[in-house]
């Protein structure tokens, strides 16, 4: 008997060490979030910091209006073109995902999202800086096209999946080619799941630091123009958090607050909807 | 599945009418291989001057200075494998047990919250982390770990030298909490994936909650767990930004973990915007060429072998 009770202690105890582990690895986000809205609370309280552009060390009044430009753009641009060719190909596994060709897609996007992010930069580096001779905005929207392709391609899959068969059959049945069927019926009824991925990538791609490095550069200046150099929100957080300045340190965290509340509202709200589409699937 | 309609079998005499969308969507689906050959290729045909120019000493070259046009990874690979085995050995303990509590049956409140906060963590950019560890984690860990180490336990290979606060073991530690969420995220699938029947007998004989996990489902899973830490490693090689702003940025192999090094990601993304000449810029996209190969070798032998676990093939 008493064999019997050790083991349920040796039970409890294990299954109390698991409950602690799992607080233990919910600490560092509790620590992350608390840090960037103290420090960087301060410097976002201002309404330079949205519409001017950064100033050097000492010069009050400094933003990052250079920054969430560039972001936009670059970020922007990169969306054009993963989007619909990250639906089309989800749409493609989810529709015809038996063959070994769409395996290949499968295995090829999961290898894509491994990819070390700073090679893309290089990548987008020989591919357009080089012939252009200059940093560009553009050469980053190729490097984050890259990384967001896989997310938006498997996310649309899912998403496309959830709809059941009977939708897809009653209008085939009704003699709808299967591209409308496709298009029009299938991919409106996905589209909260759909656009929920493809917000994930977006939010994914505006928070990458090391493909923006030597594409896009890093600027001073306010501007909308793709074809020069441009900031973005990663930028300034990397380059002003090595500096030795507390004014520009500031700014550093003041434009992660950024990131990470765009990060949060992104995640959270497709969290909400994805389980709404789970459950109106369920009622279909 | 939605492809179950098209899985039915015709006669083989009944021709099928093309279908131009599906062959459409098929040769856009091809983006995604066509973007990952292109890539390497592109590094390839970049990098090759450079690996014809310094062959394979490249490699094994201790010596990094660009000043003298002397080039050697050595340093780079030393703290790129230092760092990734050290943050997915603190990260490895936690992140099972995370996954082992996501894929108990029940506790749909609490695993929902949970769950949602490792998304979170997965979520947050690394440049995020990067400034958090070098302004909080870095002093924290120099005054709490660093030091009382190598204080009382500094005649250990590797654990002695005068601590700093950006060293391998801050940058392995930002490693491991960047790591987390993948581990325990792929972990948990694989754990579900372990048949009910296996773990229901076991607790029908009698045997607790931990004697069913630790001796029936945890070992059922392990080609699965093997696999994602070693997709964890993959994610680990990678990171750069992070990485970059807390490990000191020293090119010398160091001897110890509480000293300054580099990785390969991070020589990268310091060096590469300022390199001058051609034979700097070779070196640094060799280095990238080096990562990338590492990196998606070690992704396909962790999806082969998440693949497996869960019961599909690959390809």
């Amino acid at each position: 008997m008493s064999n019997n009770l050790w083991r349920r202690f040796i039970s409890a105890f294990a299954l109390s060490t698991v409950y602690l582990f799992t607080a233990l690895a919910l600490v560092p986000l509790g620590l992350v979030l608390w840090f960037t809205a103290t420090q960087g609370l301060p410097a976002v309280t201002h309404l330079e910091f949205f519409i001017n552009a950064q100033r050097p060390s000492g010069i009050p009044g400094g933003g990052v209006a250079n920054a969430i430009a560039g972001t936009a753009v670059i970020v922007g641009i990169a969306s054009l073109a993963a989007i619909p060719i990250g639906v089309l190909g989800g749409i493609y596994l989810a529709e015809y995902g038996v063959s070994r060709w769409a395996n290949w897609v499968r295995l090829a996007s999961d290898v894509l999202v491994g990819a070390p992010s700073i090679a893309l930069g290089l990548f987008a580096y020989a591919l357009v800086v080089v012939p252009l001779h200059h940093f560009s905005g553009i050469s980053a929207s190729v490097a984050l096209a890259v990384l967001m392709l896989p997310v938006v391609i498997r996310t649309t899959e899912g998403a496309v999946g959830l709809i059941p068969n009977g939708l897809r059959e009653s209008g085939l049945a009704l003699g709808i080619p299967r591209w409308r069927v496709s298009l029009q019926l299938i991919l409106p009824a996905a589209a909260p799941g759909v656009i929920t991925g493809a917000l994930l990538a977006v939010a994914r791609a505006a928070g990458e630091t090391a493909p923006v490095l030597f594409t896009a550069f890093g600027n001073q200046f306010l501007t909308l123009d793709p074809s020069h150099a441009m900031s973005t929100l990663p930028l300034v957080v990397f380059r002003d958090a090595l500096t030795p300045y507390k004014d520009l340190q500031q700014e550093a965290w003041g434009a992660a607050l950024l990131l990470v509340v765009m990060v949060l509202v992104i995640n959270l709200g497709s969290r909400w909807v994805l389980r709404r589409q789970i459950r109106l699937a369920q009622q279909l | 599945m939605a492809a179950a309609v098209d899985s039915v079998r015709r006669p083989a005499s009944i021709p099928r009418p093309p279908d131009r969308y599906r062959t459409f969507t098929a040769i856009v689906s091809w983006a995604a291989p066509a973007s990952l050959i292109l890539i390497i290729g592109v590094l390839f045909q970049q990098a090759w001057p450079a690996v014809t120019r310094f062959g394979a000493g490249f490699l094994l070259g201790t010596e990094w200075n660009p000043v003298t046009n002397t080039f050697g990874a050595l340093p780079f690979i030393f703290g790129t494998v230092v760092t990734s085995a050290v943050a997915i050995a603190i990260a490895l303990p936690i992140g099972i047990a995370v996954a082992v509590l996501l894929a108990e049956p029940g506790a749909q409140g609490v695993r929902g919250a949970l769950g949602t906060g490792i998304e979170l963590l997965a979520a947050i950019p690394s440049v995020v982390y990067g400034i958090w560890a070098l302004y909080v984690l870095a002093p924290w860990t120099l005054l709490h770990i660093e030091t009382p180490i190598t204080d009382h336990l500094g005649s250990i290979p590797f654990l002695g030298g005068i601590p700093r606060q950006t060293s391998l073991f801050t940058a392995s530690l930002v490693l491991a909490v960047m790591i987390l969420p993948t581990l325990s995220a792929v972990s948990r699938d694989v754990i579900r994936a372990v048949p009910r029947g296996l773990r229901e007998s076991t607790f029908a004989l009698g045997a607790t909650w931990w004697e069913t996990t630790w001796k029936v489902v945890l070992p059922a899973a392990r080609a699965g767990l093997f696999g994602a830490s070693i997709l964890a490693l993959g994610r680990a090689l990678a990171e750069t930004v992070a990485v970059a702003m807390v490990i000191g940025n020293r090119p010398e192999i160091p001897h110890s973990v509480f000293s300054p090094g580099y990785t390969l990601a991070a020589v990268i993304a310091n060096e590469f915007a300022e390199a001058t000449g051609d034979v700097y810029q070779g070196a640094l996209i060799e280095i990238g060429l080096v990562l990338i190969l590492v990196t998606l070798t070690v992704n396909i032998l962790a999806l082969l072998l998440v693949h497996s676990a869960r019961g599909r093939a690959l390809v």
